[in-house]
């Protein structure tokens, strides 16, 4: 296992897992949460390509009311 | 004939913003509801189009899930995404740009705050932040002060409306300066939409009169004791201002001037 920071949050993920695991794990809709992967945006399309690594920041953000 | 009549009054010029024509000059935010049933009938009675939300981390444990898209149909509502709680031009970028990935529209109501007591606007971060983002492709709706200078300065930095405030966010007192807000749409070629300050319809009426494009307003229908009456009162009250405008009101004058004949008076 492995550990990262999600939305600040430390967790352990399996060593290997990718960005569409994590939103698995967190049972997340990938079609309406936006990911940051150490402030890049990671497209959608690529969330099952992108590997994560130890200590790497994740922002997982969606929209919420506001003005 | 009535309806016809009804149909020539209402006849105005399409309400356009970067290229997108919007069918209600009302915009409004979906904040600070006691619930999400009364946002959304409070936004149906608004008639709104454009609705705003805000960008924010997604609750890791899954008890609440305040997800507004739940509760909005994107297929109905034009989702404005704003950068409120931003600081700095660079934390306003990023959540430009997470919100466009969100892949509804590449509009945002960019804010930069300059002072966490009066929610006041930082121009220079403004400025930078909008200069960037229109380079990356972003419809920018700036939210400022009202001051003309920097409405001019946001506009040739390539913003596609300008958002002066009528009042402090959520202050609810109306609009403070008419004299500016007017100065600024006379000025700018660019849609001009009046965002923050509005507390009842009158202020939303009095707004619109200045001959502004448009009005977002978000506390003023949230914290009204009836929401959704506020949002058909917000509604009346912005084609009433707009109508007011397009209609050219009578001058201002300092005495008083008899309505009725001075002639034919009995001896």
């Amino acid at each position: 296992m492995i550990e990262v920071v999600v939305n600040g949050e430390r967790r352990t993920v399996p060593v290997d897992a990718t960005l569409l695991d994590l939103l698995d794990v967190l049972r997340l809709d990938p079609r309406v949460v936006v990911v940051e992967h150490n402030r890049q945006i990671v497209r959608r399309t690529e969330l099952e390509r992108a590997r994560l690594a130890p200590g790497d920041a994740i922002e997982l953000v969606h929209f919420v009311g506001g003005g | 004939m009535t309806n016809t009549l009804t149909a020539e009054l209402a006849r105005d010029v399409p309400f356009t913003i970067g290229g997108h024509t919007f069918q209600s000059r009302l915009f409004v935010g979906t904040g600070k509801y006691r619930s999400h049933d009364e946002m959304v009938r409070a936004i149906d009675a608004s008639g709104a189009e454009v609705v705003t939300v805000a960008v924010r981390r997604v609750p890791l444990d899954r008890s609440r899930d305040d997800g507004i898209l739940h509760y909005l149909d994107p297929k109905r509502y034009f989702l404005l995404a704003n950068t409120a709680g931003c600081y700095s031009a660079e934390d306003a970028i990023r959540y430009a740009r997470l919100a466009r990935e969100a892949g509804f529209n590449d509009f945002v109501k960019l804010e930069v705050i300059g002072d966490q007591e009066t929610l006041l606007p930082d121009v220079a971060g403004l400025l930078e932040a909008t200069r960037v983002l229109v380079r990356d492709g972003f419809k920018v709706l700036a939210y400022t002060n009202e001051d003309l200078v920097t409405a001019l300065r946001l506009q040739e930095a390539g913003a596609a409306a300008v958002m002066p405030l009528a009042s402090p966010i959520g202050s609810g007192l109306g609009l403070l300066n008419p004299f500016s807000v007017r100065t600024i749409k006379s000025r700018l070629t660019v849609p001009v939409v009046v965002d923050a300050g509005v507390g009842t319809a009158s202020d939303a009426c009095l707004t619109m009169e200045q001959g502004v494009d448009g009005i977002l307003m978000n506390t003023a229908l949230a914290a009204a004791r009836d929401p959704v009456a506020m949002a058909h009162a917000m509604r009346l009250a912005v084609e009433a201002g707009r109508a007011a405008f397009l209609a050219g009101r009578m001058p201002r004058r300092e005495v008083a001037v008899p309505s009725s004949p001075i002639e034919g008076m009995l001896d």
